[in-house]
């Protein structure tokens, strides 16, 4: 009996190991690529790189061009997450709190916001933009995601608010609380937990979404994948800085998952995303 | 302080949750809703609070019209069955909370968080956070809350439903205590006719949205106007037969009795389940009655009969198992018999009430 339990356990651990190898792979040929030279990453076939150097990273560092990428993604995914979340707050909180006309509907309708492909929008979105000159701004990328991120943050803070009980608020009436104060000092410190989740997908969503982001900009707020794929026909292909370039946009996801992966499952059980 | 609602109604989605309703509560009185679930207590408290806004009516605060006031503006305290308390403020600052929505200064604030937190037996648990304390200390904290700010009318929304039989027990001796010392308006609502009996002050009956009758609780309970609210102020509920009287005398089958000068006819006898004996007492008159079930509770039994097509409980004392299904004889004292008239209206209360 012990040996079957073991070699069951064997086999458990081999299909783990084969799954990670299988995920972590692309990662880790990333990571192999941003450590050599392009004469290494053309020449030879190396587990490891052979001759390790960081000129890469460093390329992309000190490079304008290369870094304001960062700069200017991060400001609209943290413009946007910003947005997303003060508009989705209180939409949230009408949508699990009061009874309105057609409520359920808007609620559904929210959502299929999300249905339609990014691209459906982008052309409107660029004549837009471009007609009130917000083309090439950070702020012009924010709204534009906004579209799906809104939708999305109200559909899981309210998930989370309706777990709330309503007493709550009542009592909070009752003891002389307005409502901005309410809200601000009893009822979202009770939700942070969903405010987290949301903020993470819109963040998310924001920091990966390539193509309104790479229409609606040209210069002045060029996102970091846009840098990395129009860098790819300038001068030749240089392999071991786009790798560089993709490890550094892996992290900042990394980071915020890292932060709130205690609460993405709460998210989920919620029945909501 | 005098709360006074005038002719109010409350219709939600064309259902009538609360038909026309007169009420009066009198400065520092203790005031009992008693009803089933969803006859309508929480709506009528939520009216009183300003939670909800009358369809009909007016509130009237002291002689001043509250109707179209602002819930917070209202300064009224309220504690539900469910535990509710800020969880992520520690006890201290749940209770201190309305203090400082009132602008006490912090000294103040202090002092009275203390006392009142004393009063509650809650001092070693002030840097606690709500949840961490028992269903009991979460609910005294409530209690606390809604104390501390002195308001002039508090409603307690079944506050110990949700607790467990000891503590109800501790809790509920310690409310008339609380009420004494705060000189406020208490509303209380619950479903338990004995803890209406225990807290004394003044009953309101509520069935299915009325108010079938105001008033001190003793009498209510002695004298209910009408067989509804004698059937709402009974736990078990109030039995019931339907007798007719001639020349004076009423009888169920052989067993009769006296009823003095009442007209003639059909009348509805009412009588409490525990005046229902399995022996004879002087005066008594036998009925038969077949047993269903029985339930024994420690020192009492809860005897299920069926007599004809009416259901009866009887509450007895000892422990009695006897056979279901068997014929049994009860005793009952016509001096405890109600009778209500065919449309429910009282018609004679029972002689020993009368004469208590």
């Amino acid at each position: 009996m012990a040996a079957v339990a073991e070699s069951k356990g064997r086999g458990a651990a081999l299909v783990m190991v084969l799954y990670l190898l299988f995920l972590m792979l692309p990662i880790y040929w990333l990571l192999n690529m941003s450590l050599k030279t392009n004469r290494e990453i053309l020449g030879v076939f190396s587990l490891w790189p052979q001759n390790p150097t960081l000129d890469n990273y460093r390329t992309i560092l000190t490079d304008p061009s290369w870094y304001m990428g960062y700069v200017n993604s991060l400001t609209y995914v943290v413009l946007n997450t910003a947005i997303s979340i003060a508009v989705a707050l209180p939409a949230a909180y009408a949508f699990s709190r009061y009874r309105f006309l057609g409520d359920k509907h808007l609620f559904f309708w929210l959502l299929t916001n999300r249905m339609a492909p990014a691209a459906v929008f982008a052309l409107p979105f660029f004549q837009l933009y471009s007609s009130i000159g917000l083309f090439d701004t950070h702020i012009a990328v924010a709204l534009a995601h906004c579209l799906f991120n809104v939708p999305l943050a109200v559909w899981i803070l309210e998930g989370f608010m309706s777990g709330v009980p309503r007493e709550i608020d009542e009592t909070a009436y009752v003891d002389g609380y307005s409502f901005p104060r309410f809200f601000v000092r009893i009822f979202m410190p009770l939700i942070a937990s969903g405010i987290g989740v949301a903020a993470f997908f819109c963040f998310m969503f924001s920091w990966v979404e390539l193509l309104l982001s790479r229409t609606l900009t040209s210069v002045d707020a060029k996102p970091i994948a846009a840098t990395m794929t129009r860098t790819v026909s300038a001068s030749g292909l240089d392999w071991g800085v786009l790798a560089a370039a993709g490890i550094l946009t892996i992290i900042p996801g990394a980071l915020v998952i890292w932060f709130v992966r205690n609460y993405i499952a709460k998210g989920f059980a919620l029945g909501r995303v | 302080m005098t709360l006074e609602l005038s002719g109010i109604t409350k219709s939600v989605g064309g259902r009538m949750h609360i038909h026309r309703t007169d009420l009066t509560l009198q400065p520092g009185s203790m005031n009992v809703l008693l009803g089933p679930t969803l006859a309508g207590k929480t709506t009528l408290m939520r009216l009183m609070a300003g939670l909800d806004k009358p369809s009909q009516g007016r509130v009237i605060w002291n002689g001043t019209d509250v109707t179209d006031q602002r819930v917070q503006d209202r300064k009224v305290a309220m504690v539900y069955q469910q535990f509710i308390n800020y969880p992520s403020m520690k006890v201290y600052d749940n209770i201190a909370s309305p203090l400082r929505l009132m602008g006490v200064d912090r000294e103040e604030v202090d002092r009275r968080v203390r006392e009142t937190a004393d009063m509650m037996r809650l001092t070693p648990m002030l840097d606690r956070k709500p949840l961490e304390l028992s269903g009991g200390q979460q609910q005294r904290c409530a209690l606390a809350r809604a104390l501390v700010k002195g308001a002039g009318l508090v409603l307690l929304d079944e506050p110990l439903a949700n607790l467990d039989y000891k503590l109800r027990e501790e809790l509920r001796a310690e409310i008339p205590r609380i009420f004494e010392e705060s000189g406020a308006i208490f509303v209380y609502a619950t479903t338990e006719p004995e803890e209406a009996l225990l807290l004394g002050g003044n009953t309101a009956t509520l069935w299915e949205g009325r108010v079938t009758q105001v008033g001190p609780t003793p009498s209510v309970y002695r004298a209910p106007q009408d067989a509804t609210t004698a059937r709402v102020f009974s736990d078990p509920p109030m039995n019931f037969k339907k007798v007719s009287i001639k020349a004076g005398r009423a009888g169920i089958h052989s067993a009769q009795w006296d009823t003095g000068d009442l007209p003639d006819g059909d009348y509805l006898a009412g009588f409490r389940p525990a005046h229902l004996s399995l022996s004879e007492t002087p005066g008594a008159v036998p009925l038969s009655a077949m047993l269903e079930t029985t339930e024994i509770t420690g020192a009492r039994t809860f005897l299920h009969l069926r007599h004809g097509d009416d259901r009866w409980v009887g509450l007895v004392d000892g422990v009695h198992d006897r056979d279901h299904g068997a014929q049994m004889t009860v005793w009952l004292d016509p001096s405890h018999v109600y009778l209500f008239k065919t449309d429910g209206q009282l018609a004679r209360t029972a002689p020993y009430a009368a004469a208590a």
